[in-house]
């Protein structure tokens, strides 16, 4: 059957028709889909992991059980797992399995883009880049035999362009998979010294025969066209390419990107007159030519930085034809904002008014950095801000505090909280508890108490979990309540010892959450003072020097309220939810 | 037939993947080639939202370039200015003419252009706009505003009425079908 696949769907997709039986994962953008769609395989038992460490390890015990096994995440998500993937190269699998990377250049909504490319090459496992869904679908079943025939864990990598948009594939059913036995064998599964030395070789032996059938696989191919010009190309990169040269250019299509063939490269680069290597991000393939000795251009033409597009493509080959014009006029940005009622609003509000230096972490809050609000210092990766904390602290930081989302400190901000019990310090962590993993689009986590199918299920207890790790003073506060939340973070800053601040109330976009009614300006009363201006909340807006409420946006979540000092919002004759 | 560009931009939490989903579906009722791009995450939280959609006898590109789309349809009227690259020479612009202020401009730091309108025909664009807010009140929720405009953009297509209810349907929650149905109604006939 031909259906219209996003990318991660096709891939989810593919794993179900592998016969996949197991999916464990933690989301991250631009990979969540992936995972979210597999869920909806009755087949396959899918869960949320609260890493991607710990993801990638319940897909290996899953593949040793003897079912094909799938773990997805984003680049970022490839540095948590990283310590296991390099050893799970030694132990290599049982039944299959398949790690999905998604790829992040233009950085849409990562704190970096760096390419996983290098991670396949430095862990010794093959990589596979398909360049639409078609392939996306086709790639990861063809994984699963891989993954099995050569026994080592394979990565399919994506980048957003391939995992975001949609494209034609043809579905096939699901294929019926004797259970693998397991076998007992320490010389395999036990990475001690004594039976890691032997499995190096293992290894290396399994990448050499890779590289030989990377020489040969249909998914390497050469598309003759004008010899003039030879492009190397892989993923979404290869659909630029065709867009603008189609049959005027040669092209060499690498699907197999890890390892890469060497006698095919040396083949095409004698079939063109000019060898050029169209990648993103760094000069992966590039570097792999000029290692064969092949006169070849790459990064010299193209940008280390940022996403490719085929405009991009033809201006640098000279052959751009149209440009679109722009509108001649000062067009204001439009940054991405904490949504109207977000319970981070009145939290971030606060700590800027304490002028406090904030550690910060990955999620909706980051946006606490951001005007006008701009009371966040820094923001590294998952769990950063509790370590950062300690260590600011320790080395005689002064006003700080750090702010981390629930799922976030499940993910990776426990491990630092553990130092902060264990090695004390006067450090006042605030996790910010909306009960759910909001950014990348509301997956549950192990805070909120449901599975990956909304299912009641086991529930980490934020505060016993602090308290487990050595801290003693826990504080909960409403961060909707100014005046509190205030005093509560003040005091704890001012104390001597560790503590945790819970911030609780959930995302106002979760279903569960009611909206209030919304708000109404009294237009007698306000002064225009601007006070309700510096919450950053996308409902107020000034209007003929008067503040005036969106009725659309406003959820009547009252922070506003407590910082006019004029009583002008008006509760009674706001409107209902929804009214204009 | 040649690839067909179209661009649907605007803001983080007006619909913009239901409507790209709903002109997914109704290219595959058609039976063509085609590749509809959508962008996830952070610049979802009311930012600026840019959809692709490509389709034809061979698609290869998921994105439109600079320069190369024939439509561009904006759910907002500063977003359309913002996008305005996108169209090809002699292209039209489908928009509401609804305006939300970003942070900027509620802040005081940024003016909201005036006569965009205006300034689009200057450059050469067919403007083609409607105030769907008002049609997706009239059909019954301010929701409805991504779909009104998905309506409006279907004269543009010479797809059946009935594609696009399937369209629809497939796309579209069973309990909001109507008042949808409605709303893509009232944006073909404005």
């Amino acid at each position: 059957m031909k259906e219209l696949l996003l990318g991660n769907a096709a891939v989810a997709r593919g794993a179900w028709e592998a016969g996949v039986c197991l999916a464990s994962s933690y989301p991250g953008t631009p990979s969540t889909e992936i995972t979210a769609a597999i869920a909806k395989y009755d087949e396959i038992y899918t869960e949320w992991a609260p890493n991607e460490k710990v993801g990638m390890e319940v897909a290996w015990g899953a593949c040793l059980a003897g079912k094909r096994s799938f773990t997805g995440m984003k680049h970022v998500g490839l540095n948590v797992a990283a310590d296991t993937l390099f050893t799970i190269s030694y132990t290599g699998v049982n039944a299959g399995m398949v790690i999905a990377v998604a790829d992040e250049p233009g950085m849409h909504s990562s704190q970096n883009e760096q390419d996983s490319r290098h991670y396949a090459r430095a862990a010794k496992v093959p990589m596979l880049e398909p360049a639409d869904s078609a392939e996306c679908l086709e790639f990861t079943k063809l994984a699963y035999e891989l993954s099995e025939k050569y026994d080592t864990p394979i990565i399919v990598r994506l980048c957003t362009r391939i995992s975001h948009s949609q494209s034609v594939v043809k579905t096939e059913e699901r294929e019926k998979r004797p259970v693998k036995e397991y076998v007992k064998n320490p010389q395999k599964y036990v990475m001690m010294p004594t039976f890691a030395r032997p499995r190096h070789p293992i290894v290396e032996k399994r990448m050499s025969d890779l590289r030989a059938l990377s020489e040969k696989t249909e998914l390497n191919r050469i598309e003759l066209g004008g010899t003039d010009l030879g492009i190397i190309t892989s993923g979404t990169c290869y659909q630029y390419v065709k867009e603008v040269f189609g049959e005027k250019a040669s092209v060499l299509k690498l699907g197999f990107v890890h390892p890469l063939p060497e006698d095919l490269i040396i083949d095409f680069s004698k079939k063109v007159k000019r060898l050029v290597v169209v990648e993103e991000l760094d000069p992966f393939i590039e570097d792999h030519c000029k290692k064969l000795g092949l006169d070849v251009t790459g990064k010299d033409m193209f940008s280390l930085i940022g996403e490719l597009s085929p405009n991009i493509i033809a201006e640098k080959f000279g052959v751009l034809s149209s440009k679109g014009k722009t509108i001649e006029e000062d067009i204001p940005n439009r940054p991405p904002v904490m949504c109207a009622g977000c319970s981070h609003r009145g939290l971030f509000y606060v700590l800027s008014k304490l002028k406090a230096m904030v550690h910060g972490d990955i999620g909706c809050y980051t946006l606490g950095a951001t005007p006008p609000l701009n009371s966040m210092d820094t923001c590294v990766c998952m769990g950063a801000s509790i370590s950062g904390l300690h260590g600011f602290v320790r080395a005689g930081g002064k006003n700080a505090v750090c702010v981390i989302g629930d799922s976030t400190f499940a993910h990776m901000g426990i491990n630092g909280l553990i130092d902060i019990g264990y090695n004390q310090s006067d450090s006042t962590v605030i996790i910010a508890d909306n009960s759910i993993t909001g950014m990348t689009g509301h997956q549950e986590n192990p805070t909120t108490g449901f599975n990956i199918r909304g299912e009641k299920v086991g529930k980490m207890d934020i505060e016993m979990m602090c308290k487990a790790c050595g801290i003693e003073r826990i504080r909960t506060i409403d961060p909707n309540d100014l005046a509190e939340s205030e005093r509560v973070i003040k005091q704890e800053m001012n104390t001597p010892g560790a503590s945790v601040i819970i911030a609780k109330r959930p995302c106002m976009l979760l279903k569960s959450s009611k909206p209030a009614p919304a708000l109404n300006v009294d237009e007698g009363k306000c002064t225009g003072c601007t006070m309700c201006m510096k919450i950053g909340c996308p409902a107020i807006s000034m209007r003929d020097k008067k503040a005036s409420v969106n009725h659309t946006l406003c959820v009547g979540c009252n922070v506003c309220t407590q910082l006019c000092k004029f009583d002008a919002f008006d509760v009674k004759r706001g409107l209902k939810y929804g009214d204009s | 037939m040649e690839t067909r560009n179209i661009v649907i931009v605007g803001v983080g939490g007006q619909g913009s993947l239901l409507a790209c989903n709903l002109m997914g579906r109704a290219l595959m009722i058609e039976g063509y080639d085609a590749k509809v791009s959508e962008v996830h995450g952070m610049s979802q939280r009311g930012g600026s939202v840019v959809t692709y959609v490509r389709y034809g006898d061979k698609v290869y590109s998921p994105i439109v370039d600079d320069g190369q789309a024939e439509l561009l349809v904006s759910f907002e009227l500063l977003e359309a200015a913002r996008w305005f690259n996108v169209l090809a020479p002699g292209g039209t612009v489908v928009t509401n003419t609804q305006q939300i202020n970003p942070i900027p401009v509620i802040l005081g730091a940024a003016k909201y252009p005036e006569n965009l309108l205006g300034k689009f025909e200057d450059n050469g664009a067919k403007v083609d706009a409607i105030d769907a807010l008002a049609l997706a009140e009239k059909a019954g929720s301010s929701k409805t505003v991504n779909i009104v405009m998905m309506g409006r953009l279907s004269k543009y297509f010479p797809f059946s009425e009935e594609t696009w209810h399937k369209a629809l349907e497939q796309t579209v929650p069973p309990k909001f079908l109507e008042m949808n149905k409605k709303a893509f109604k009232l944006g073909a006939s404005a």
